[in-house]
């Protein structure tokens, strides 16, 4: 039986859809079977990341609404024999899908993939709410930025408030020169703030821009930095224990020389 | 506090820091202006039965305490409530 992981944030553009195209792909990696599911309807995007936009015939909504068979809305990734996307639909809304249908979803994908990671909408409405509906565990992913961390911890209270049992937080976009130079929050600095555990911190990488623009995720690609971060939080994700990666480190040269 | 501290002022990142950590307080706790108002004038009613209060003065807050030694903390309403005179028989 497989986990149902729900990737959110509250603020949009912080990277959900990012996270969720490269967390599917690194996990597919290491030899898991993997379906990533779109449920931003109307605004659908993870397609275009993974760049199996030409190959949509049947969406989410066809699924619920029966218009077709599960299979038939399973789009397999190009060179990935273990991922699979189900589109969202773009000519709807999220109100074409509720809860129940989500839950039953969620539990059909259980029985033939290891993981099922479901691609959450911006905002706390019905996207939110359907989203959350069939999962076990929850992404949080953040930008070190005020507005960021606020809107992920009216999340986390909503996560809370709605039982689900295991939340973990990715601080996205750290750019460690600043850290040190102190003009951004390190991932320690929202750790504390946020009192949730840390699953994984990617540095800000213009090679996230370069993946995305072709619609290939960078997972696993280790000549990038963002590209091992990601697959650190796989390796996390399948009950691994990895160090994190040093890049926030407050500490100048000559506090180094000196201890604290 | 480091060494070095000394000689800068707060950098941007703990500035974002501290306003984050005021803000997730009122946030977490739901705790609009109106009801602040309401706690505030419930409470100088109560009080002035018993004290002449310098409303104009009094504070009013929710803030973050130590609630242990572990560093836990807690939300806590606090009130700053200068009193100018004590009646003697509550009124």
């Amino acid at each position: 039986m497989g986990e149902v992981i729900v990737v959110t944030s509250g603020k949009g553009g912080v990277g959900k859809t990012t996270t969720t195209a490269n967390v599917g792909m690194g996990l597919s990696m290491l030899n898991k079977k993997v379906v990533l599911v779109d449920t931003d309807i109307g605004l659908r995007n993870l397609d275009v990341v993974l760049g199996l936009e030409n190959r949509i015939v049947y969406n989410l909504v066809d699924i619920v609404e029966g218009n077709c068979k599960l299979a038939q809305a399973l789009i397999k990734d190009k060179d990935n024999n273990n991922l699979f996307l189900i589109a969202a639909a773009q000519q709807r809304d999220k109100n074409a899908v509720n809860e129940e249908q989500m839950v039953k979803l969620t539990e059909e994908l259980k029985k033939k993939f290891d993981y099922v990671i479901v691609d959450c909408p911006a905002g706390i409405e019905q996207g939110f709410k359907n989203a959350i509906a069939g999962a076990s565990k929850a992404i949080v992913v953040t930008t070190p930025e005020v507005s960021a961390v606020r809107d992920a911890d009216r999340i986390i209270g909503l996560l809370e408030a709605n039982e689900m049992k295991e939340v973990q937080l990715i601080v996205n976009r750290l750019r460690p020169d600043m850290v040190k130079r102190g003009d951004m929050m390190s991932a320690d600095d929202v750790v504390d703030v946020l009192a949730v555990n840390l699953l994984g911190i990617v540095p800000d990488d213009e090679e996230v821009v370069v993946a995305t623009n072709r619609g290939e995720p960078l997972a696993g690609n280790t000549k990038t930095m963002a590209g091992q971060a990601y697959m650190n939080i796989c390796r996390r994700l399948t009950g691994e224990q990895v160090s994190f990666l040093d890049l926030d480190s407050k500490k100048g040269f000559f506090s180094r020389l000196f201890g604290k | 506090m480091k060494f070095t501290d000394f000689f800068k002022k707060k950098s941007s990142g703990e500035t974002a820091k501290d306003r984050l950590k005021m803000v997730l307080v009122s946030d977490r706790t739901n705790c609009s202006p109106e009801i602040m108002e309401k706690i505030r004038s419930d409470i100088l009613e109560v009080l002035s039965k018993y004290a002449e209060v310098d409303k104009e003065a009094l504070e009013l807050k929710i803030t973050n305490v130590e609630t242990d030694d572990k560093g836990t903390e807690r939300p806590a309403l606090y009130a700053n409530i200068p009193i100018r005179n004590i009646h003697h028989t509550a009124k």
